[in-house]
């Protein structure tokens, strides 16, 4: 399970940057949108990969790390989720502005390379 | 009393001086005189200590663990010049209020004059380097504001730039000199330095040391090359040049030097650095004074003359002529600053200061010409004032000196020809424009000044006279005070008296008297018939353009180093973000290698990694297919997003999977919204991708590829390392005793973390407005203006695809009744779910945030399917009030804890007892958790909604003649 999640933060986070490096706003959204996924997974897996263990304290287990999942990296990107999504929101509305503005969807509000 | 009020008394002053009434210059000149005063008596009062040799030391300790404080130490040069500086300071506020128009705002002059005399008691008692550099920069800075009083005038502008450039540059280069001496001795401590300067010399930073700290000094003191500041600031107020620019400020070049005096002179570097630069400046400034034609900058120019002198004296390596110098400082602010007061007085009272037409005015102001005369003939050097002597002891100086015999034969012939040139000007400013018959074109009728404007030039008037005419009975104890410390220690032996028979310097006085009475009246009459009107050989060379060359050529060099090394374009400055981060990340892993630890492994299996296999290919695609094909692009990322989500909830974290799966619908609602503005593919454009394109694709790539491998390497590494000590355990241990709540990471959220969630909604609450905000504003593409086409293909008088406006009244008809049929009878349903998750989400996965997103979803739905018209004349949805609202309760919710006692948002849980429902638990977090679904709700309505509301806007604009559409949104 590692290996596979590993892999998979990678990917996200590889084709996130790739968008990002990208010219044109709407890539460069999408490209921060994947990038966030990585990095909530990164963060997440922190604590620590458990099956059904979730950090519902229940009676009858000791409240202990034994028996939950990490509360505290869930906590943060339950946090960093809303956040992004915020993020994401004036981003794209930054690009509707730029694109009206500048007429032109390129990141530097001038038509550039393609 | 703490000696440090000394310091801070002038900054007091000022406060109170800035905050009264603008004009009552009455008033400000009563408290500046007061403060001065006060000051000026104290440091009297300290005369006692000073003569036994005593130096007096307070030390307030400022940021201890660095080694710094404020230490305030007193010996005997530092006694004198702050008696100069709060002595003639209180005169010059006497002087200031008859000569500052009533027009002008006084508070700002006086507030800034008790500023500056605090900050330059701050050079001058200071027993820390540091703090003498800070200081020595406010003074800088306040002679910038000073001269540029009048600011609506160019030449106070320019003359205030000018200074603040010249004197901030020697003040930073002032700054690292001292660091290095720092680092030389070991410590910042004055007494520390002063003891070790054999050690100073020795080392092999000396020189540099040395030529950093002169060039502070030299700036400051207006020496050559840095001289051509002093004239223009000749733009200042006169009593700001009487008091800054001649008594004060620019001798603090010379007081520094006189300072460092034991630790830096003694070598040839010093000898050659300092005393060049003063021999030059010396006749440079004295030749050119003798041209000039206006008041003050014949004044300036003389000021600089005799600056050069006592850096000259500085510069010999000798005791006696550090002592001489010491004296001349002396002599000089009383002269000089009398005659800056005089030379006001005469543009006062007739409107001009230009030398050529002002001529006779003794007969309408005997009294100020009768002052002038005498400092002007102090400042020649006239026998019986105070000029004299300290002019002699130079001379002497000069004759006596053993050094290269070039050097021998050409200083004193060199100092003898300064002196003749400062008869001539003196003549011109003291005989030529008092004698003569009077002028009659004068700008204004001149008389006499008032008689309390004069009080001061007569006081200082009568100290040149007095030291002139008994040296060792009035001047003599203070003289032996502040010469004592600058020799380090043993006072060389002199005589101050004012006959010592027929001698070298005596000869060379009495020549350079006669030859300069000879050279004015040759010069008077060569400028009678108009010649000599600029400096012959110098006019031509103009420092201040060179300044202004020196700083054009700074700025376009700065300028071009922004256009080489700088760039605009967002596409680099990502990539060097995330390159610098691998870098950084690939140099740290150096250090600590990526070793792989030895957790127990969780077996994969193929569902989660079938599940993986899709999340890879939506992920890929896309990135692939966001360049031209944004709604599968969008498609491919909202399937990425919903593996994480299974991820989540695959890995016991419930609540980020409900959060993730809800978010990951409002995202994508809102760039399906977001679509239609986007331009289209330009199908028609044939695209030539060129060598470089490919070759910029390629290094993305990797950029790309490397970062990812890099992510799943560490990653990798940490999920199978053993896991380090957190602070987990403590929540989980706490959540349910302390917070009341068996869901640990909703307790987190709103109880122990609960502060930084209000942060949270906060920023989400400023982030929908700032949303709203830049909507407003939106103006659409022109392209994108026209209807889609599919509602272009709808039929004539039908506005919209969703619903037929002549039935909109009664009933959302269309081809999207079906579904706008299911989501209305869904909203209750969508409303009861988020009312469950919200009750139940102390406990149980849910709460605040999923919640409001589930609400926020409901109302959308009713938005897609039956348009945003019929939503809004059917439902009042005002999202500001909801934000308003959330943010008020949760400060409420907070602040109900300090109420009783507890810190901002502690928790609290009643017990209650209710019919039916039997015991309930309710913490005061559930009131909190409200807060977070409201501004949730409220925010995400006001985005998306906002988003939906351009549709509409344009489609008016489009089909209204009005363009301006007024939205129904509320805030």
């Amino acid at each position: 399970m590692e290996v596979v999640l590993a892999l998979v933060i990678g990917v996200l986070g590889g084709a996130g940057v790739w968008l990002i490096l990208r010219p044109r706003t709407f890539q460069v959204v999408m490209g921060l949108v994947l990038l966030s996924y990585a990095v909530n997974l990164f963060i997440f897996s922190m604590g620590s990969l458990v099956i059904d263990r979730p950090p519902i304290v229940t009676p009858g287990h000791a409240a202990s790390l034994e028996h939950y999942s990490d509360p505290m990296p869930q906590a943060l990107v339950l946090t960093a989720i809303v956040i992004g999504f915020a993020t994401t929101a004036l981003f794209l509305v930054v690009l509707l502005a730029s694109r009206g503005f500048s007429g032109t969807d390129h990141v530097d509000g001038v038509r550039g390379d393609p | 009393m703490p000696l440090v009020l000394l310091l801070c008394l002038p900054f007091l002053g000022s406060l109170i001086t800035a905050l009264l009434p603008t004009r009552a210059r009455t008033v400000h000149a009563g408290v500046a005189g007061a403060v001065a005063t006060v000051v000026a008596g104290w440091l009297i009062s300290l005369f006692p200590r000073i003569r036994d040799g005593e130096v007096i030391r307070e030390t307030v300790q400022w940021v201890p663990s660095l080694g710094l404080d404020l230490v305030l130490r007193i010996d005997g040069f530092a006694w004198m010049f702050a008696v100069v500086v709060t002595v003639i300071g209180a005169l010059v506020c006497l002087y200031s209020r008859y000569y500052m128009s009533p027009d002008d705002p006084a508070a700002r002059f006086y507030a800034l004059f008790l500023a500056f005399m605090g900050a330059m008691l701050g050079v001058v008692l200071s027993g820390n380097l540091l703090q003498l550099v800070v200081f020595w920069e406010l003074t800088s800075l306040v002679s910038f504001l000073l001269i540029g009083y009048w600011h609506h005038r160019t030449d106070a502008q320019r003359g205030a730039r000018m200074a603040l450039i010249v004197t901030g540059i020697g003040g930073l280069c002032l700054f690292v000199g001292v660091l290095l001496l720092g680092q030389i001795v070991g410590s910042f401590d004055f007494d520390v330095v002063l003891a070790s300067g054999a050690q100073v010399k020795a080392h092999p930073w000396y020189p540099l040391t040395l030529c950093l700290i002169v060039l502070g000094a030299l700036t400051k003191s207006a020496q050559f090359p840095f001289h051509f500041w002093l004239p223009r600031a000749m733009a200042a107020p006169t009593p700001v040049s009487a008091y800054l620019h001649s008594a004060t400020m620019v001798k603090a070049g010379v007081f520094l030097l006189a300072r460092f005096w034991p630790v830096l002179s003694g070598t040839e570097w010093w000898f050659w650095l300092v005393g060049g630069a003063g021999i030059t400046t010396l006749v440079l400034g004295a030749y050119v004074a003798m041209f000039e034609n206006d008041l003050k900058r014949v004044l300036a120019y003389s000021t600089i003359s005799h600056l050069g002198l006592i850096t000259l004296l500085f510069g010999l390596n000798s005791p006696l002529a550090a002592v001489a110098g010491v004296f001349h400082i002396m002599n000089h602010a009383t002269f000089k600053a009398s005659l800056f007061m005089a030379a006001g007085i005469v543009d006062h009272e007739t409107g001009t200061r230009d030398i050529r037409r002002l001529k006779g005015l003794i007969h309408a102001m005997p009294g100020t010409g009768a002052l002038a005369m005498v400092a002007s003939a102090a400042m020649a050097g006239v026998p019986l004032l105070n000029g004299f002597l300290s002019k002699e002891m130079f001379l002497a100086e000069t004759v006596f000196l053993s050094s290269h015999p070039i050097v021998e034969w050409a200083l004193p012939a060199l100092a003898t020809l300064a002196s003749a040139f400062a008869v001539v000007y003196s003549l011109r400013f003291g005989y030529g424009i008092f004698f003569g018959v009077p002028s009659t074109d004068l700008p204004r009728t001149p008389e006499e000044a008032p008689r309390w404007m004069r009080t001061p030039i007569q006081l200082l008037v009568l100290v040149c006279l007095a030291v002139g005419v008994a040296p060792a009975l009035t001047v003599g104890p203070v003289l032996a005070a502040a010469a004592q410390p600058v020799v380090g220690g043993v006072l060389p032996v002199y005589s101050l008296a004012v006959w010592h028979g027929v001698t070298w310097p005596l000869l060379m006085s009495v020549t350079a008297l006669v030859g300069g009475i000879l050279g004015y009246r040759w010069l008077r009459v060569r400028q009678g018939r108009g010649r000599y009107q600029t400096t012959p050989l110098l006019s031509r060379w103009n420092g201040r353009h060179a300044f202004e060359s020196m700083l054009l050529a700074a700025t376009r060099a700065a300028r071009r180093a922004i256009e080489v090394l700088g760039t605009r374009r967002l596409q680099p400055q990502l990539f060097i973000v995330i390159a610098t981060a691998i870098a950084l990340a690939w140099i740290a892993a150096r250090g600590f290698p990526l070793a792989w630890g030895d957790r127990p492994r969780l077996p994969a299996t193929q569902a989660f990694m079938l599940l993986w296999a899709v999340g890879i290919v939506c992920a890929v695609g896309a990135a692939v297919f966001a360049k031209y094909h944004r709604l599968v692009a969008v498609s491919l990322m909202g399937g990425a997003g919903l593996v994480t989500c299974l991820t989540f909830a695959w890995f016991s974290a419930p609540d980020l999977a409900l959060t993730q799966v809800v978010v990951e619908v409002v995202t994508t609602t809102l760039f399906l919204l977001g679509l239609r503005w986007l331009p289209m593919r330009q199908h028609d454009l044939t695209l030539h991708l060129t060598w470089r394109d490919w070759s910029r694709r390629t290094r993305d790539l990797v950029l790309a590829i490397t970062a990812g491998s890099g992510l799943a390497v560490l990653s990798f590494a940490f999920l199978t390392r053993p896991a380090p000590n957190s602070i987990s355990p403590f929540f989980l241990s706490n959540a349910l005793p302390g917070g009341g709540g068996s869901n640990v990471v909703n307790v987190m959220l709103v109880d122990f973390r609960a502060f930084d969630t209000l942060g949270e909604i906060t920023v989400l609450g400023a982030v929908a407005l700032s949303v709203y905000a830049l909507l407003r504003r939106f103006r659409p593409p022109p392209e994108s203006v026209a209807q889609p086409r599919q509602q272009q293909a709808l039929a004539d008088g039908q506005a919209t695809d969703l619903v037929k406006p002549e039935r909109a009244g009664s009933i959302a008809a269309g081809y999207m009744l079906v579904p706008a049929v299911i989501s209305r009878l869904l909203m209750p349903v969508a409303l009861v779910v988020a009312a469950h998750l919200f009750l139940r989400g102390h406990n149980e996965p849910g709460g605040g945030f999923t919640a409001g997103l589930i609400v926020a979803i409901a109302l959308l739905m009713q938005y897609l399917t039956s348009g945003t018209r019929w939503v809004e004349t059917h439902a009042n949805v005002r999202p500001a009030r909801w934000i308003a609202f959330g943010l008020l309760i949760g400060a409420i919710a907070g602040l109900g804890a300090l109420a009783f006692g507890y810190p901002f948002l502690t928790s609290h849980t009643a017990h209650l007892s209710l019919p039916l429902l039997g015991d309930l638990h309710v913490p005061s977090a559930t009131l909190f958790d409200m807060a977070v679904l409201a501004v949730v709700v409220g925010s995400t309505l006001l985005i998306l909604t906002a988003l939906a509301h351009q549709s509409l806007r344009t489609q008016q604009a489009s089909t209204s003649p009005s363009p301006v559409m007024r939205s129904r949104e509320d805030a």
